[in-house]
């Protein structure tokens, strides 16, 4: 369970295994911000360990999406499951993040 | 638990055979998950409820757990949340109080374009979106959800 972060190419990933919500929300914000700091400008958050995210967890995302954005890079998101995914459409957060099925296809021309 | 002993859970049995489960926890955001998922075992234990009945008690749970100890107590260690899930044959109705003042449902809605980028103030909205019903007391310190169980 938590966050493991992997390089593909100029990409950071990140996984989230197991939930991304309230109480270790924060550890991903300071994984990201790291790895801006360190250069990285290319994220991706691989969900496909990701059991459930709660509202703080998106909010997270939110916040880490735009601080990437402004930086110059971009965020993309892949491997939801179908809960996960229509917790973003509800929020209509799916049209705020570049989200893929896969990792390999979120790695596609990124 | 992490950081903490696990918290004592009380179930009663009814002669019908429905049940309740009650516990009560401190004001510590790393309560959450572990509490999440005792709950979970409860509600849902000896039945075989599809991916999406679980994955909405979950949200459901940890959205009204966060609000209660960050919002509701404000992380004073003083206070406490108490949960108590009525488990009926296909539907659960859970009751999360704090012991704070009070907090009123929000007037805005977090999926209008200007507030899509913002960081906080979707946990009612998802809430709503998840639960068959939702209820709070006059002083807004309690919540009641109503999930389906199968």
């Amino acid at each position: 369970m938590g966050f493991s972060r992997s390089a593909a190419g100029q990409v950071t990933v990140i996984k989230v295994d197991g939930q991304l919500i309230v109480g270790n929300r924060q550890e991903l914000k300071a994984l990201v911000q790291e790895a801006l700091e360190a250069g990285s400008r290319k994220f991706l958050i691989d969900c496909t360990q990701t059991g459930y995210i709660d509202s703080s967890g998106l909010g997270a995302l939110v916040t880490i999406s735009k601080k990437v954005r402004e930086a110059g890079g971009e965020l993309r998101l892949a491997g939801l499951n179908d809960d996960l995914r229509s917790l973003f459409e509800l929020t209509k957060l799916d049209s705020l993040f570049h989200i893929a099925a896969s990792v390999d296809d979120a790695l596609k021309g990124f | 638990m992490t950081g903490s002993r696990s918290p004592r859970i009380e179930r009663t049995e009814a002669e019908d055979g429905l049940a309740s489960v009650v516990l009560r926890i401190p004001s510590d955001i790393r309560e959450v998950e572990p509490v999440v998922e005792l709950m979970a075992h409860h509600c849902f234990d000896g039945l075989s409820p599809c991916q999406r009945t679980t994955f909405r008690l979950r949200v459901a749970l940890t959205e009204a757990l966060a609000n209660a100890i960050l919002r509701g107590n404000r992380e004073d260690p003083a206070k406490s949340v108490s949960v108590r899930a009525e488990l009926g044959s296909d539907s659960i109705r859970i009751e999360v109080a704090d012991e704070g003042d009070g907090f009123g449902w929000p007037t805005t809605t977090p999926v209008l374009p200007e507030s899509l980028e913002d960081e906080r103030g979707r946990g009612l909205f998802i809430i709503s979106r998840l639960a068959d019903r939702v209820e709070f007391n006059d002083q807004g310190n309690v919540i009641w959800m109503t999930l389906p169980r199968c």
